[in-house]
């Protein structure tokens, strides 16, 4: 079973990277079919993933372990979503009153925590790191951060020079040099996969 | 044009399939040296101070679904799951991961489970131990801070995709005085990262976990692999200048 797991894995994503480069129309059809039973199967893997989630907070309240009255309020929520979507729909009012009144205030409260979080980490930076490229990578933030605010007068002058140096010239290198590494790094480990020397699935 | 694109990426790939596998199974007197990357070393200590204190490691495997261009940095932080669950197999408390897809979820188990069983350990596997969180970027970050503040986690691991929420995570590790290693794919999640974590890898530092803890002959090959092609892509890009300063092209 192990093996035939394997080869199939092999098997696919050698056919979906020969898509790719070949283009053969057969080959495509191929790449085309493998890719949307990806799609199918990584929804199934959601619903999977949900009922997981279900189970692990089930046992936090079977055991009454810490926390046990967020874990029933998440039980009760995900029964409730999932009865009401499926009985009225995704576009009914309700559904949007429940999205726009609980979950997207809970996100933006969220969002407005990272920028608190954020700007925390910044100061601390100084306490946890002092060397050179601390100051640099601060620095280059406060000057960026002036340069793109709208200041009553207008912005800051020199502020397009400042965006054109910084941001569009060495932020951009720098940036494409970094992902370049990620690109190698993401082919290498894509590869090991691909022959079968990192398995992540049938449990080898 | 488009074939010219096309045939590049196939010789590309062909070269670093040859070389991965050359330098995988080609025997060498002594193995590759590499630069030492702190993070990683301190991941080492802590996967021994949770083994004897009996606390537990938390890995977390990011949002990057399989099907995306996001999948790579999980496959290697799924990777370097599968060797520290052997490592920490013996750990009275087990590893937990936390995932923001489904399928990264279903492998995670998966790859615990082949964890122990390649320690001999398969009784103490529990599948509740890989979960997961949430599947919006915030909702997955409030799943996985509780799990890290409830379990007896000692050391946390960020490795996978993340967007800038990544910082919540570094934070609540911070709070409470949780040793942090953290990568990320999103170069808006590294200048996080950057400055929320003592000891941040950047790049394409992600994907030399599995190196850098013994994982395998592939692993570090993997990483030999990267050196070459790097030095192919600054000659190839000095070249290219070189030749446009001059005019050629």
């Amino acid at each position: 079973m192990r093996i035939l797991a394997a080869g199939f894995a092999i098997a696919s994503g050698l056919l979906v990277l020969l898509g790719y480069f070949v283009p053969l129309t057969m080959l495509l059809d191929i790449r085309l079919l493998l890719v949307q039973w990806a799609i199918i199967l990584a929804a199934v893997a959601v619903l999977v993933g949900v009922l997981n989630l279900l189970g692990v907070h089930w046992h936090k309240v079977r055991t009454r372990q810490k926390g046990t009255a967020y874990s029933i309020l998440l039980i009760v929520s995900l029964f409730a979503s999932a009865v009401l979507g499926i009985v009225l729909g995704t576009n009914n009012t309700l559904m949007s009153f429940f999205l726009e009144a609980i979950i997207i205030p809970g996100e933006a409260t969220l969002m407005a925590l990272l920028a608190v979080t954020l700007v925390y980490a910044a100061a601390r930076l100084l306490r946890r790191r002092v060397d050179l490229m601390t100051f640099i990578f601060l620095g280059v933030a406060v000057v960026i951060l002036l340069a793109a605010a709208p200041f009553p007068f207008g912005k800051i002058p020199g502020a397009a020079l400042i965006e054109w140096l910084l941001r569009d010239n060495f932020a951009t290198a720098g940036s494409r040099g970094i992902l370049i590494g990620v690109a190698l790094g993401a082919l290498t480990t894509g590869l090991r996969v691909l022959f079968g020397i990192d398995r992540p699935y049938g449990g080898n | 044009m488009n074939n010219i694109l096309e045939i590049t990426g196939l010789v590309v790939v062909l070269i670093a399939a040859g070389l991965l596998l050359g330098l995988t199974f080609i025997r060498r007197k002594t193995p590759p040296v590499f630069r030492e990357i702190p993070a990683y070393t301190r991941l080492k200590r802590a996967i021994g101070i949770s083994v004897e204190d009996g606390t537990r490691l938390h890995i977390s495997l990011g949002r990057g679904g399989l099907q995306t261009p996001h999948g790579a940095p999980a496959l290697a932080g799924l990777a370097m799951l599968r060797h520290l669950t052997e490592q920490t197999s013996v750990s009275d408390e087990p590893p937990i991961v936390t995932s923001g897809t489904g399928d990264l979820a279903i492998l995670s188990r998966d790859t615990l489970q082949a964890g122990y069983k390649a320690a001999s350990a398969e009784d103490l596997y529990n599948p509740a131990t890989g979960r997961l969180t949430g599947l919006t970027p915030y909702s997955y970050v409030a799943g996985a801070i509780p799990a890290m503040r409830d379990e007896d986690v000692s050391a946390n691991a960020f490795i996978g995709h993340f967007g800038s929420e990544v910082a919540l995570l570094t934070d609540a590790a911070d709070r409470t005085n949780r040793m942090a290693i953290a990568a990320a794919d999103d170069p808006a999640a590294q200048a996080v990262l950057y400055a929320s974590v003592d000891d941040p890898l950047i790049g394409e530092e992600l994907f030399a976990a599995g190196a850098y803890i013994d994982a395998g002959a592939s692993h570090r090959a993997s990483l030999q692999v990267q050196d070459i092609l790097r030095w192919v892509i600054i000659l190839i890009l000095l070249g290219g200048s070189a030749l446009k300063l001059v005019g050629i092209i």
